[in-house]
């Protein structure tokens, strides 16, 4: 197993490449190859590829375990890891462990409450929020020093994300909360699921205004539909996601096999439309439970040289 | 205000089983005024109880006292005779009340009849909301009076999650999501700048989880 080394993603993003991440879910068991077959089928096509951390609240292997098994079989890993389960102390030395294992990117968030999940009766954690998270990582990258101003024996030198929505409410602030999340010290984004556009573009508009395209790389959410049950499903249960009712109409017009080269079109679509927004420097691809669609819409979109030039 | 609510009749039934003759000690502070612990609950409760036994071919004696406070020492005292009349004492009192009277009757079998929720207010006829987790360390004043800790589902001090919808949290359509709510305020009383700082992670010592917690007045010790 590689364990030097830094993070591609950075070396993509920094070079000015157009970045393209994948998401995938550890499996609710402790069966490996669920995880390995997911990373085979996204390498080579992108960059880097987001575990996710007890995602929706649902208890699943832990992203640490799984992110090594896609270093295993060669697959860049982005970390991702809540607040919601672990304190601070839990945090850090997760992270710590992490990179000692090879692990170069995390992403901080918060997580979904655990009422929404799998196990509704847990007692959650919420010690710190994701910006205290982000700046947690910064200081013990940037400085060596973990939470209590301890120096390191050894710093992790991650490279380090957020999430932010930009069709989440109130609107006026979520470009102030991007600003937060830059001071304290995050260095890309990836944004929810992309599918009302002229949302997104005013959201871009403002993050341009305020000079944060040049602060931090941001890469726009994409989740092909596959159906109308999917759509109405996401935008009336997910939390946060914001799907308007053309693209509910678009997809309705359409079953089985034709609503999922819809549910392409209008990805494909979306991501034509986000690569011309100035600012935009990469897509995040959460094919949820569909991973093996990603190569072809990678390649559909003209992206299928990785690393990009 | 203690918000509390009457734990379920049978739940209740099911802990005073073993006894015949109880006292039903109502509080006349905090869970009388959110119609859980007074005078009034006292006495319906105890005629509940009375006619549930009954139906089970079974009697129990119940005595009904309400005292103006069951977490304070001087109130308490009131309800010594009661208490030395009866096999066991059903307390509609919150979690502190019941406690206060544990310590001071060291004999008597203490019975909760409430489940205590929480911290807050009325709101408005019929509702009772939460608003204060005791944190130990107010910082009131930089979220426009509303407090982050208590009121977002997730106790973010650094601005809402990607749940926010329509003012509502991602939890429930019942729940106001707390960031919208200081942002409005804050903009309001333009100190939206407040917005813009970074607030540091919280340290929880000052709160629950530093421990039970004590607070010494040097001034009132004797
Ligand atoms: S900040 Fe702490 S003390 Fe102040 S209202 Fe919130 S929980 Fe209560
Ligand atoms: S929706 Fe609002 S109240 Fe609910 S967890 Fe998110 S920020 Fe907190």
């Amino acid at each position: 197993m590689k364990t030097d080394g830094q993070s591609k993603l950075k070396r993509t993003l920094s070079g000015g490449g157009f970045a393209v991440t994948a998401e995938c879910g550890p499996p609710r068991g402790a069966d490996a190859s669920v995880i390995r077959k997911k990373g085979e089928t996204l390498k080579g096509c992108v960059d880097a590829v987001n575990v996710t951390d007890n995602q929706t609240a649902v208890v699943r292997m832990s992203s640490l375990a799984a992110c090594l098994h896609l270093i295993d079989i060669g697959v860049e890993p982005v970390m991702q890891m809540v607040t919601r389960d672990r304190n601070r102390i839990a945090l850090q030395s997760d992270i710590m462990g992490a990179y000692s294992l090879g692990i170069r990117n995390l992403l901080c968030l918060s997580g979904d409450h655990q009422s929404l999940g799998s196990q509704p009766e847990a007692m959650n954690v919420f010690d710190i929020d994701s910006l205290n998270l982000v700046h947690a990582v910064r200081v013990m990258r940037d400085e060596g020093k973990d939470m209590s101003g301890f120096s390191l024996i050894g710093a992790p030198e991650m490279f380090i994300g957020a999430a932010e929505n930009p069709f989440a409410d109130p609107l006026s602030y979520r470009v102030v909360r991007l600003a937060k999340k830059i001071d304290a010290g995050v260095d890309f984004i990836q944004t929810q699921c992309v599918y009302n556009l002229p949302r997104f573009k005013e959201w871009m508009r403002q993050a341009r205004e305020e000079g944060l395209t040049e602060k931090v790389y941001i890469m726009a959410g994409i989740t092909p539909l596959k159906s109308t049950r999917m759509a109405q499903f996401m935008a009336a249960k997910v939390a946060g996601m914001d799907i308007p009712q053309e693209v509910i109409d678009r997809m309705s017009a359409f079953t089985g096999q034709r609503a999922i080269e819809e549910g392409m079109n209008i990805a494909l679509e979306t991501i034509a439309a986000v690569k011309s927004i100035p600012g935009v420097r990469g897509i995040h691809i959460m094919a949820i439970e569909a991973e093996e669609r990603v190569p072809e819409l990678v390649k559909a979109a003209g992206l299928s040289q990785r690393p990009a030039k | 205000m203690i918000v509390a609510k009457q734990k379920p009749l049978a739940e209740i039934k099911e802990m005073l089983r073993p006894f015949e003759k109880v006292l039903i000690l109502g509080c006349g502070t905090c869970v009388k005024t959110c119609f859980a612990g007074g005078e009034d609950e006292v006495a319906m409760l105890g005629a509940a109880l009375r006619l549930a036994f009954r139906q089970d071919g079974k009697t129990i004696r119940t005595e009904e006292l309400t005292v103006e406070r069951q977490c304070e020492d001087a109130f308490i005292q009131e309800s010594a005779q009661a208490v030395s009349r009866n096999e066991a004492i059903l307390s509609l009192a919150c979690g502190a009340g019941v406690q206060a009277m544990a310590r001071r009757f060291a004999r008597a079998v203490l019975l909760p009849g409430l489940n205590t929720t929480f911290m807050g207010v009325l709101e408005k006829p019929g509702l009772f909301t939460e608003e204060c987790a005791g944190c130990g360390d107010c910082e009131l004043d930089t979220f426009g009076g509303i407090c982050p800790v208590t009121r977002c589902s997730k106790r973010l001090l650094n601005g809402p999650c990607g749940g926010s919808k329509n003012g509502k949290c991602e939890v429930s359509p019942d729940i106001e999501c707390a960031w919208q709510l200081i942002i409005d305020r804050l903009t309001l009383l333009g100190q939206s700048d407040n917005l813009k700082r970074y607030i540091p992670a919280k340290d929880w010592r000052p709160s629950l989880s530093g421990g039970p917690r004590r607070l010494v007045r040097e001034d009132h010790v004797i």
